[in-house]
């Protein structure tokens, strides 16, 4: 990965809105070199997606976020791979990592309710074949994500004019 | 005890009282301007003389400890050993001046307070001291308070606001003791490269000047690394080097400062400091050891992120039709608004109320000044584009009537 490209990253990860344009002004690299390589990073899938991080919270229509820890027996041939594939097909399930320590999945599960989450461990991940245990934490606020603060109390306190 | 009928003795105006050094100090314009800044609503600023980042937590956190510690006392005149061990290895690594942090380094309460020590240890009335501008607002004033006088020299545009030797020269005088430096420069951006200070350097020896240097911008330079005078081969025993953590390290509110000289000079200015101040405060002096131990990452990604902005505001200035020169160093671009036919502070003003933004009138910051207006970039992109929008607009209008 060049320079170049991790600037761009770290300029769309501030601000996935962030154009071409802006960022060849911002680097002071010309907006065609710019546009070159997100257009790679994009092609590449080291970009994967523009997305947008919401609080929730500030929706009435609140969504119920759990973190479950999975032991799992791993396959031969395919290691932890296998299960991890059919674990993160579900629609449920927004993000799975393979984790080092007392449990080998981190499944982050979405759901509309607790009750609705509850279901979906009972009957669809603790029941898959290789899936030992499951130990789940429903989140309860979300301080801070993706670098994001929620609830930002550090706002600009400058006076509007100073020396 | 008034009788009847006599006439009382005039009383004497308060202002009579005053020590007309004092009293004589011109109100500030960056005060007049704010007054007005504050009085206005849905204004975005571009007024603001500090970096947008909060302290980054690490150093703010170490600063807790301490108090948690009951870290809360008097601290040695001069500052913590520690600390001034930390700034001698600071500047040793990063601009080659070597000072003994027992007697050649002193910790103020932020550079200001250096710099007014500096003039009260240097100058005796009458002294001339030489100061390129436009600079720094606190300056003269305190030149003035010492009873010396200031004696301004007009920088550029078409010099990239560079204090050139000719000028330097033309305004020497054989009361001329004190030459001021301040660059990276607040409000113009101008920096000055090794090359530039050698000519400068010469003149000083020959005219036996001192020098105080106020490099509180040195870490914000773009494209180059910043030069110490008091690098300059002869020239360290001369100059007073000053700085602080405000700008590098996002610490404004913490008044953390320093000065850096001859052992006789700052033996003298820790004299006024240690009956004026006492010390600086220690808790503040406990974030500076950790800025300066594990900040230097930190540093690096604002002054990247200063240097996109700078980008990103030139290059809009110079889209509305502004002139722009191109600023190397601290956070502030210095645009030209003389093609507008508005003095400075009408079109800050006109600015203001009718286009919602808030800059500061060149003219405060001295000679050359005028026709130009300081933009801070230190905010966020969102709302220097958003700034950009409505000057445009606003130049617009102006030049549509």
């Amino acid at each position: 990965m060049n320079e170049l490209k991790l600037k761009i990253l770290e300029l769309l990860r501030e601000d996935a809105r962030y154009d071409a344009a802006l960022i060849s002004t911002m680097l002071g690299v010309p907006e065609a070199e710019i546009a070159a390589a997100i257009r790679e990073l994009e092609e590449d899938r080291t970009i994967v997606k523009y997305a947008t991080v919401i609080n929730w919270s500030k929706i009435d229509d609140e969504k119920v976020t759990a973190l479950i820890e999975v032991q799992i027996t791993p396959e031969r041939g395919r290691g932890f791979d296998a299960l991890a594939e059919r674990i993160y097909l579900f629609p449920e399930v927004k993000s799975v990592f393979l984790m080092s320590g007392a449990y080998d999945l981190l499944v982050e599960i979405e759901g509309k309710s607790l009750k609705e989450v509850a279901g979906f461990v009972s009957t669809k991940l603790s029941t898959l074949d290789s899936v030992i245990s499951t130990k789940t934490h429903f989140i309860l606020k979300k301080y801070k994500q993706d670098g994001i603060i929620f609830e930002e109390h550090e706002g600009d306190h400058r006076l509007p004019i100073s020396p | 005890m008034i009788r009847q009928n006599e006439t009382p003795t005039k009383v004497k105006s308060m202002q009579d009282y005053l020590n007309p050094r004092v009293r004589d100090i011109p109100p500030s314009g960056i005060r007049k301007f704010f007054d007005l800044a504050v009085a206005s609503k849905d204004v975005i600023s571009l007024g603001v003389g500090e970096p947008d980042f909060i302290t980054p937590w690490h150093v703010r956190e170490a600063s807790v400890y301490g108090l948690e510690q009951g870290k809360t006392t008097y601290t040695p005149n001069a500052g913590l050993p520690e600390l001034r061990e930390l700034i001698g290895e600071y500047l040793y690594n990063s601009f080659h001046v070597r000072y003994e942090p027992s007697n050649q380094i002193i910790i103020t309460v932020g550079g200001s307070e250096a710099i007014d020590l500096a003039l009260r240890a240097l100058v005796a009335p009458g002294d001339e001291v030489l100061l390129h501008e436009p600079t720094f607002v606190a300056y003269s004033p305190i030149i003035s308070i010492t009873g010396g006088r200031t004696v301004p020299i007009e920088t550029f545009a078409k010099d990239n606001f560079k204090l050139t030797p000719e000028s330097l020269k033309a305004h020497l005088t054989p009361k001329s003791k004190v030459l001021i430096l301040g660059f990276p420069n607040n409000p113009t951006g101008g920096v000055m490269t090794y090359e530039d200070w050698l000519p400068i350097a010469k003149i000083v020896e020959e005219h036996d000047l001192l020098v105080i240097t106020d490099e509180i911008y040195a870490e914000l330079t773009y494209g180059q690394k910043h030069t110490s005078f008091a690098s300059l081969p002869g020239m360290q025993d001369r100059t007073v080097l000053i700085s602080g953590f405000s700008k590098a390290f996002a610490m404004t509110g913490w008044r953390l400062g320093y000065a850096c000289g001859h052992p006789d000079i700052i033996a003298a200015m820790l004299k006024v400091h240690q009956y004026t101040i006492m010390c600086a405060s220690h808790m503040a002096q406990l974030a500076g050891i950790e800025a300066l131990k594990n900040g230097m990452e930190e540093k690096d990604r604002m002054v990247e992120s200063y240097n996109q902005r700078r980008r990103l505001v030139v290059k809009g200035f110079r889209d509305i039709g502004l002139e722009c020169h191109e600023p190397m160093g601290a956070f502030y671009a210095f645009p030209s608004i003389a093609s507008t036919g508005l003095s400075s502070e009408q079109f800050a003003q006109r600015l203001l109320v009718e286009g919602k933004v808030a800059a500061v009138p060149g003219n405060v910051f001295g000679l050359g000044g005028e026709g130009f207006i300081r933009c801070s970039y230190a905010t966020s992109v969102a709302q220097l584009t958003e700034a950009l929008e409505r000057i445009g607009k606003f130049v617009q209008k102006i030049r549509t009537f």
